[in-house]
């Protein structure tokens, strides 16, 4: 970001007539002066750009301008680096403060009003998602068009271990909110997240152990014929030999909601039950947070550990890698695992935030989705994965229908824009794959793969009295 | 592993067996209704076998070209025709046959500009890239379809005669079966005649091969891929047409479904291989009839699609080069 900014005020200087070696001969105090005056007009394109002269308005430039334009990654206390952390780090904190200061937000341009918390916690289970699926996807390279499956299992872990499909059991192991006669197995939420992402692991490893082994688009392919058995199992499994799995198309409601039980509430100020907060959303907001910070961790200290450059090695060129002696099958097993694990935890507890689990929410769309969200975010890199989540799961929630309604306002017709929701995925997909395929922020690895390309320039292609083709770009 | 496969497979033999005894004419009913629907997906099938061949690319917006022909064909039929229910025979083929080359040559021309537009920029990138902007384009096609034709079914009138051809002590055959085939049949011997007679069919083959060697003997390798996308695509046209008519009804996400279960049987063929397509897509054509027909112990139509993808899962799990085989699905 910072040096794509430092690429492009290059190029405007130039643009303007000024060279770098002119620029630098200038003192020190005009360059700051002309450089903040930059700032303060962009500053103030920006408020334009949202349309009213409000408070909240001047705070969001201000807070962009001040997390963007100085050099935080120069900023040392006592000869350590900590100015790295102050972007991500505000960031965070302006995340967790979104419910307070919502209400004082401005309107957006074309896009309308800033989503809604709940929106904001469909957003956070989606980016979860999102980094799971980039493991497999941006990480190792398999493409895996069924990754709805793990999202559907995680979301059945929790609707069986945390509701009364089970009728005959009567477990109950700190589960919150039950109603008098209730039945069923009900573990606590806290117990079910990693419950359900085990077995999610599990099922992940026991698809891909017989599949792995096929490369590239096979294996596409193989993960989306298990992405489109699991929600036909879903949805007939009323009837698995008499035994009532899944509830059929009605799916299993209600599940449990999460909270941690009367006594951490006296005593150690948690929240007993988070169904009964007067500020619902805003409390699962803050959870699906915390779970996504854990994802974001495992995937990043993952990727620079010895299974994570095991990953790429084996994406950049799976012959070489195994050449160099890295184990093909456990490798790629591990990133089917450890992304199906994050899918898994999504799903459940996007399953308690629902209260619910309906088999129609795991078609093959949903795998789409996700994988659009990494490939528009770029493939690999965390921040993008997240960015694309957030903005797509936004669109999906409020974005698209906010948009709609404004195009409709302004040009006097009358398109059901939501309507195309999927079509508008698949223009985005297909004009980042061809103008931009490492994604809106790439990780600078993929980039140069992508850009590079894995073939030769063909013979075919050359043209026409260019003699000898290039050397390969 | 292969005790287990024989297994499996004398079990699905006991279980045809059984239930021909239980009704043998009923049984053979629904082996005709397995081959029509087997003629179908053999004409999407080859689409894609044809374009892997060539590409190595699976064109996961063939299934919705298809579905677009289906849609090209009911707008032929209803708005240009005006086709009611059990029209004159002279009508009858005139229109049909106008609505066949219509529907594939529209079918072929949008096949093509979408290689064009989304494919052939991608020919260097890594394997990944072309298959994810597949995706992306059946999802458009899917839009363009409800921008269209709106999100509901679009209803085609029944105009192919459902009479009997025969009818043998309970065992009927319908002309509606009957022309479905016909038609499927010429389209089939055309398109082998092209790519073992002709000399663009000769350069088809050799692109397959080795692209560069290709290029290098004189062959314009762009536009060999373009023309088999071409003739894909009227492929897929001549299916939507028969799907419109034998089931009367498109809907945009027709062709997804269909796509799928055509790309199974070109798989279960092993891809590539022209007359593998359509073995496999006869095979489950059968499979699909006999399911969703047959009543002995037999799963129903609930799990028809979990069947033919646990079916294409074990293909390229135990046997990727598919029944006939060619090339290695490995990619290799």
């Amino acid at each position: 970001m910072r040096r794509r900014l430092g690429e492009s005020w290059w190029r405007a200087l130039s643009g303007a007539g000024l060279d770098q070696q002119r620029w630098r001969s200038w003192p020190a105090w005009t360059r700051r002066a002309i450089k903040a005056t930059v700032a303060l007009v962009a500053g103030l394109v920006l408020i334009a750009l949202f349309g009213v002269w409000s408070s909240s308005a001047l705070a969001i430039a201000a807070a962009v301008l001040v997390l963007v334009v100085p050099s935080w990654d120069r900023l040392r206390v006592g000869g350590r680096p900590v100015g790295k952390w102050i972007p991500g780090l505000a960031v965070l904190g302006i995340a967790v403060a979104y419910p307070y200061y919502l209400d004082s937000m401005p309107q957006m341009p074309v896009f309308g009003p800033f989503p809604a918390v709940s929106t904001m916690v469909v957003m956070a289970i989606f980016a979860m998602m999102a980094i799971g699926l980039n493991f497999v996807v941006g990480y190792a390279g398999l493409l895996d068009l069924g990754y709805v499956a793990f999202y559907a299992m995680g979301a059945y872990m929790a609707a069986w271990f945390a509701s009364d499909q089970f009728s005959n059991k009567h477990i109950n192991l700190g589960a919150v909110g039950l109603f008098p006669g209730w039945a069923g197995i009900h573990l606590t939420i806290w117990l079910v997240l990693p419950m359900a992402g085990i077995a999610t692991a599990i099922v992940g490893v026991i698809i891909g152990l017989p599949t792995l082994r096929l490369r590239g688009d096979y294996l596409a392919i193989v993960t989306l014929g298990f992405g489109e058995i699991m929600p036909q199992v879903a949805q007939n499994g009323n009837d698995l030999f008499g035994f009532n799995l899944t509830n059929g198309t009605g799916g299993i409601t209600p599940v449990d909601g999460p909270g941690f039980g009367n006594w951490a509430q006296a005593n150690l100020h948690l929240l007993a039950n988070y169904l009964n907060a007067g500020n619902f959303d805003a409390v699962f907001f803050w959870t699906a947070l915390v779970l996504v910070l854990i994802a974001v961790f495992c995937s990043s200290r993952l990727r620079d550990s010895r299974l994570g450059r095991a990953w790429v090695a084996i994406r950049e060129d799976e012959t070489a890698a195994a050449a160099m002696g890295i184990p093909l099958m456990r490798t790629k097993t591990w990133a089917y695992a450890t992304g199906a694990f994050f899918g898994g935890v999504a799903g459940a507890y996007y399953a308690s935030y629902r209260s619910g689990t309906f088999p129609d929410d795991f078609k093959f769309n949903i795998s789409v989705f996700i994988l659009c969200m990494v490939i528009l975010g770029g493939m690999g890199n965390i921040w993008g994965v997240i960015f694309g989540a957030c903005f797509l799961a936004y669109l999906n929630q409020e974005g698209l229908a906010n948009t709609g309604a404004w195009i409709n306002a302004h040009f006097h017709s009358n398109i059901q824009v939501p309507n195309y929701e999927f079509g508008i995925y698949g223009v985005i997909i297909v004009l980042v794959m061809l103008f931009r395929p490492e994604g809106l922020i790439p990780s600078s690895r993929n980039a140069a793969e992508l850009h590079e390309g894995v073939h030769d320039e063909p013979l075919y292609d050359v043209q026409q009295g260019g003699g000898l083709p290039e050397a390969a770009a | 592993m292969p005790t287990l496969a024989a297994v499996l497979l004398g079990l699905l033999l006991v279980w045809l067996v059984v239930n021909f005894v239980q009704g043998p004419a009923y049984f053979i009913t629904i082996f005709f209704i397995g081959l029509t629907l087997g003629a179908v997906y053999a004409l999407v099938a080859l689409g894609y076998t044809l374009v892997y061949g060539i590409l190595e690319l699976i064109n996961f917006a063939h299934g919705d070209v298809f579905m677009m022909g289906g849609m090209f064909s009911a707008t032929m039929i209803l708005s240009v025709f005006h086709l009611g229910a059990h029209p004159s025979t002279v009508s009858l083929v005139l229109a049909v046959i106008v609505s066949l080359l219509v529907a594939m040559l529209a079918c072929g021309v949008l096949n093509a500009a979408i290689e064009r537009i989304a494919y052939r920029p991608l020919r260097n990138a890594p394997r990944l890239a072309p298959l994810i902007t597949a995706i992306g384009v059946s999802f458009i096609l899917q839009d363009v379809a409800i921008g269209w034709k709106g999100p509901s079914y679009t209803s085609v009138p029944q105009v192919l005669p459902r009479g009997n051809v025969f009818s043998i002590s309970g065992v009927t055959y319908t002309w509606e079966k009957l022309i479905v085939v016909l038609i499927t049949l010429p389209v089939l011997l055309a398109l082998i005649w092209l790519v073992q007679r002709t000399r663009q069919g000769k350069a088809m083959r050799a692109t397959a091969q080795d692209r560069d060697a290709a290029a290098m003997m004189g062959i314009n390798v762009n536009r060999t891929i373009s023309f088999t996308f071409l003739i894909a695509g009227a492929l897929a046209g001549a299916g939507g047409l028969l799907y419109a008519l034998y089931f009367n009804q498109v809907r945009y996400d027709t062709g997804f479904q269909l796509g799928l279960i055509a790309f199974t049987a070109a798989v279960l063929g092993g891809i590539g291989n022209l007359p593998g397509a359509v073995l496999g897509a006869l095979a489950i054509g059968f499979i699909q009839a006999f399911n969703e027909g047959l009543t002995w112990h037999t799963p129903g139509s609930d799990w028809t699609q979990s069947i033919v993808f646990s079916i294409l899962i074990l293909i390229l799990v135990f046997r990727p080069e598919g029944l006939l085989g060619e090339r290695s699905p490995e990619g290799g």
